[in-house]
C-alpha cells in the first residue's frame, strides 16, 4: 500500500489578531505549525502503512520554510516528502492549489490512497481534497472517522455527516479528508527526529511537475481576495451583578427582551 | 506574482511582515542589491494577495498588479442565480430556504430569474415548497440514484444542468455533502468557489462580492471570481433568512433527464443515527456548552437540564472533550466544530482562542465562569461571574417559573 499524505504549513491561530485602534491585522511572531487536521491523515496513513507494509509520502505546497512542516512529518514515521514551492504558486486559490497538487501526485505515481486533514485552520474550505480528487478522477470520501478495513484492493470506511455517519466502501485509489475522532496521533521519536533534522526535502517547481503555467498561482485561480477587513466588532458586554437569584432573573428578562427564549 | 516591493521605499520597518495574514513576508538582509538600506521586506509565494500589506505599508512601497484575466467565454450567456436544494431524510434542509431568500435579492439586481435544483427520488410534489419559498424556476431530477447520498451523481447532474442551463451564480449549503459536490463541480467547470460566505452582494460590475471569515473568524475577506461562470458559494446553515412562504407564488418546473455513464465509485452500506445528539450543534438555534469548569461526566447532567429547558444542543470545550466527559461530536471549537447560533451559553469555559474562533459569531453570548478573567468575558454579552453550579439550577428554575 503506498500512501500520500498532503500537508499545509499554516500561522499559529493566536498569531493573528485585529489591531482594534488602527483596525489592521497584526500577526505577532511568526511561528507556522502543521494544520492540526493534517496530522491526524499522517497519523493514519503511518498507522496503516505499519500494518500492511508500503510507503508514505508527504506532499506540501509553499514557500521554501514550509519543508519545515514535512520535517516534522518525517519524525512522526513518514518515509518520503516532497515541497512543492515555485514563486509562480503565489497567489494560489483552491483550484489551482488542487490542480497542482494533483500534478505532483501524478508524478510520484504509484499511489493506493490519499489522506488529508479534512480542512486547514487558516481558510477553513474543505475544498482542495474533493478538487484534488476531480483533477486525478478518483472518487473522493469526506469527513472520514475511521477506516475500518483495507483489504482485496477495497476499503471501508466510516463518513461523519451533521446527523451520524455513513458506512462506505470503496474501491482504491481513493482520496480521503480525515477528521479528529480517527486517531491520536503519536509524539515525534528520538530517532525520528534525528532523521528529520538531516533530511533533505527535494523540492519540484511548476516546470518539474510539468504544469500549464495558465492553470496554477494567480492566473489559475478564478477567485482573487479584493480586500481583508476586521469582523463587526462586538458591543462589550456586561458582567451582572447582585445576588444569583437576581442575576439569573436579570439574565432571563434579557434573555426574553431579545426573544431569545 | 502581481505583487511588488519598491527597493528605493521599502525601509525594511517590518510592519508589512507583522500585517501580513499568511506569514508570506520577511524582512531580508539585502546590503548588497541596496546600500542605503540594509533590510528590505521579501514576499514568499505564500502570498494571496489580499493586500493587506499594500495598506499597512506606511511608504507606500508594495504594489499589486492584477494580471487581467480574459474571459473565455461569453459571460453575457450566463443567466439566472441558482440554489442547489439539500434534501435530509425526505425534507429539505434549513439551509435550502435561507438560500432561497438571498437568492432572491441577488436574481432582483441581477435582473433575472432565481433557479432551484431538486435532486432526489420521488421529490414531484417537492417542488412547489420551493417555488413558494421564492423559486422561479426548479429544475429537478427524480432518479433511484439519489435515494442514497453519492457524491458522483450529484456532481455528475449539477455540472450537466449547469452546462446546459448556464447559471451566473450557483449557492450551495456549506453543509458536509454541499461543501463536498461544491468542490467537484468548480473543478470539473473550472469556475470560482467560496467557502462559507456570510455575505453576499452584487457589486457594480454586477459581480458576486462573497464575503467570508478565515482565520477562524479573525479576518473577514471579500472574495470576487468575476471572470469566469458560473460564480460558486457555499453558505453555513442559519446565516441568512428564508422568506416568508407564498402559497400563490407561481413557477415553472423543468425536467431534467438523468445524465448517461453515471458510475457509482462507491456503496453506501449502512447509516448510522448519532443518538447522542437529541439537537444538532451546527443546527441548533440554543446551544450551552461546558467546559473543564464542568468537572465531571455527571457534570454535563446540569448542562443537559439547561439546554433541555430552552430547546437547545449541548456543545463542550475541546477541555471537556479531551477528559472523556461528552464525545467529539460535541466540541466547539478550531478542531471541533464551528456554530453560529443565536445565542450561546458558556459554563465553565475559559475560552481559550480556539475555542472563541469556534463561537464567537453566535447572535448573543452568555458566559458563566468563576474566574473574573477568563477571557471568554471578553466576547460575552452577558457575564455571571460565580460557580455553574450554583447558578444554573437558579436559571433553570427562573425559566420554568416564568413560563407558566
Amino acid at each position: 500500500m503506498n500512501f500520500i499524505v498532503c500537508v499545509k504549513q499554516v500561522p499559529g491561530t493566536t498569531d493573528v489578531k485585529i489591531n482594534p485602534e488602527t483596525n489592521t491585522l497584526v500577526r505577532e511572531g511568526v511561528e507556522a505549525v502543521v494544520n492540526p487536521f493534517d496530522l491526524y491523515a499522517v497519523e493514519e496513513a503511518v498507522a496503516w502503512k505499519e500494518k500492511l507494509g508500503g510507503n508514505v509520502t508527504a506532499l506540501s505546497m509553499g514557500p521554501p520554510q514550509a519543508a519545515e512542516a514535512l520535517k516534522e512529518t518525517l519524525a512522526v514515521g513518514v518515509d518520503d516528502s516532497v515541497l512543492l514551492s515555485d514563486r509562480n504558486f503565489g497567489g494560489s486559490d483552491t483550484l489551482a492549489t488542487s490542480y497542482t497538487l494533483a500534478r505532483a501526485i501524478k508524478k510520484i505515481g504509484a499511489y493506493d490512497m490519499i489522506l488529508c486533514g479534512y480542512q486547514a485552520i487558516d481558510g477553513d474550505t474543505a475544498q482542495v481534497g474533493p478538487g484534488i480528487a476531480e483533477e486525478l478522477g478518483i472518487p473522493c470520501v469526506t469527513y472520514v472517522k475511521k477506516i475500518r478495513e483495507i483489504k482485496d484492493g477495497l476499503v471501508t470506511l466510516e463518513r461523519m455527516l451533521e446527523t451520524g455517519f455513513q458506512v462506505i466502501e470503496v474501491k482504491l485509489p481513493v482520496i480521503i479528508t480525515v477528521v479528529k475522532d480517527i486517531n491520536t496521533p503519536r509524539l515525534p521519536s528520538l530517532r525520528g527526529k534525528m532523521k528529520a533534522r538531516k533530511a533533505e526535502i527535494p523540492v519540484w517547481t511548476a516546470a518539474d511537475i510539468a504544469c500549464e503555467m495558465d492553470r496554477v498561482g494567480q492566473p489559475g485561480s478564478p477567485t482573487w481576495v479584493r480586500k481583508v477587513f476586521a469582523p463587526p466588532r462586538k458591543t462589550s458586554g456586561r458582567i451582572l451583578s447582585g445576588e444569583i437569584e437576581q442575576q439569573a432573573k436579570e439574565l432571563r428578562e434579557e434573555l426574553k427582551r431579545l426573544q431569545l427564549i | 506574482m502581481g505583487i511588488r516591493v519598491d527597493s528605493s521605499k521599502c525601509t525594511g520597518c517590518g510592519i508589512c511582515e507583522k500585517t501580513c495574514p499568511f506569514g508570506a513576508i520577511s524582512i531580508e538582509d539585502r546590503k548588497k542589491e541596496h546600500p542605503r538600506f540594509k533590510r528590505i521586506a521579501v514576499i514568499s509565494s505564500a502570498c494571496a494577495l489580499c493586500g493587506a500589506c499594500v495598506e499597512a505599508c506606511p511608504f507606500k512601497a508594495i504594489s499589486i498588479k492584477k494580471e487581467e484575466q480574459k474571459p473565455s467565454e461569453d459571460l453575457t450567456l450566463y443567466k439566472g442565480v441558482w440554489v442547489i436544494a439539500e434534501m435530509a431524510e425526505g425534507d429539505f434542509h434549513g439551509v435550502t430556504f435561507e438560500l432561497l431568500g438571498k437568492g432572491r435579492g441577488l436574481a432582483e439586481k441581477r435582473n433575472t430569474y432565481l433557479g432551484c435544483v431538486l435532486l432526489g427520488n420521488g421529490i414531484a410534489d417537492k417542488a412547489g415548497e420551493l417555488i413558494s419559498a421564492g423559486a422561479d424556476r426548479v429544475i429537478s431530477c427524480d432518479d433511484a440514484i439519489f435515494k442514497d447520498f453519492y457524491d458522483t451523481a450529484f456532481v455528475e447532474t449539477i455540472a450537466a444542468m449547469i452546462k446546459e442551463h448556464k447559471p451566473e451564480i450557483v449557492l450551495l449549503g456549506a453543509t458536509a455533502c454541499g461543501r463536498g459536490i461544491a468542490s467537484r463541480i468548480s473543478g470539473r467547470l473550472k469556475c470560482g468557489l467560496t467557502a462559507d460566505c456570510t455575505g453576499l452582494d452584487i457589486d457594480s460590475n454586477g459581480f458576486l462580492v462573497q464575503t467570508r471569515p478565515a482565520f477562524g473568524g479573525n479576518i473577514m475577506a471579500e472574495i470576487l471570481s468575476g471572470n469566469t461562470r458560473p460564480q460558486m458559494a457555499t453558505v453555513r446553515h442559519k446565516v441568512f433568512k428564508p422568506l416568508a412562504a407564498d402559497p400563490a407564488k407561481k413557477g415553472e418546473v423543468i425536467d431534467f433527464p438523468l445524465p448517461g455513464g453515471i458510475e457509482l465509485n462507491m456503496s453506501i452500506r449502512d447509516f448510522v443515527k448519532d443518538v447522542t445528539q437529541r439537537v444538532n450543534i451546527a443546527d441548533a438555534d440554543i446551544i450551552v456548552s461546558g467546559g473543564r469548569g464542568v468537572g465531571s461526566q455527571e457534570g454535563f447532567k446540569v448542562i443537559e437540564n439547561l439546554a433541555g429547558t430552552l430547546g437547545g444542543a449541548v456543545g463542550a470545550s475541546r477541555g471537556a472533550v479531551d477528559a472523556g466527559w461528552i464525545p467529539y461530536s460535541h466540541q466547539v471549537g478550531q478542531t471541533g466544530r464551528t456554530v453560529c447560533p443565536k445565542l450561546y451559553i458558556a459554563c465553565g469555559i475559559s475560552g481559550a482562542i480556539q475555542h472563541l474562533v469556534g463561537m464567537q459569531s453566535s447572535d448573543v453570548i452568555v458566559a458563566i465562569n468563576k474566574d473574573s478573567q477568563a477571557p471568554i468575558f471578553q466576547v460575552a454579552d452577558y457575564g455571571i461571574v460565580a460557580d455553574l453550579f450554583r447558578v444554573l439550577p437558579v436559571l433553570i428554575k427562573e425559566i420554568e417559573q416564568s413560563r407558566r
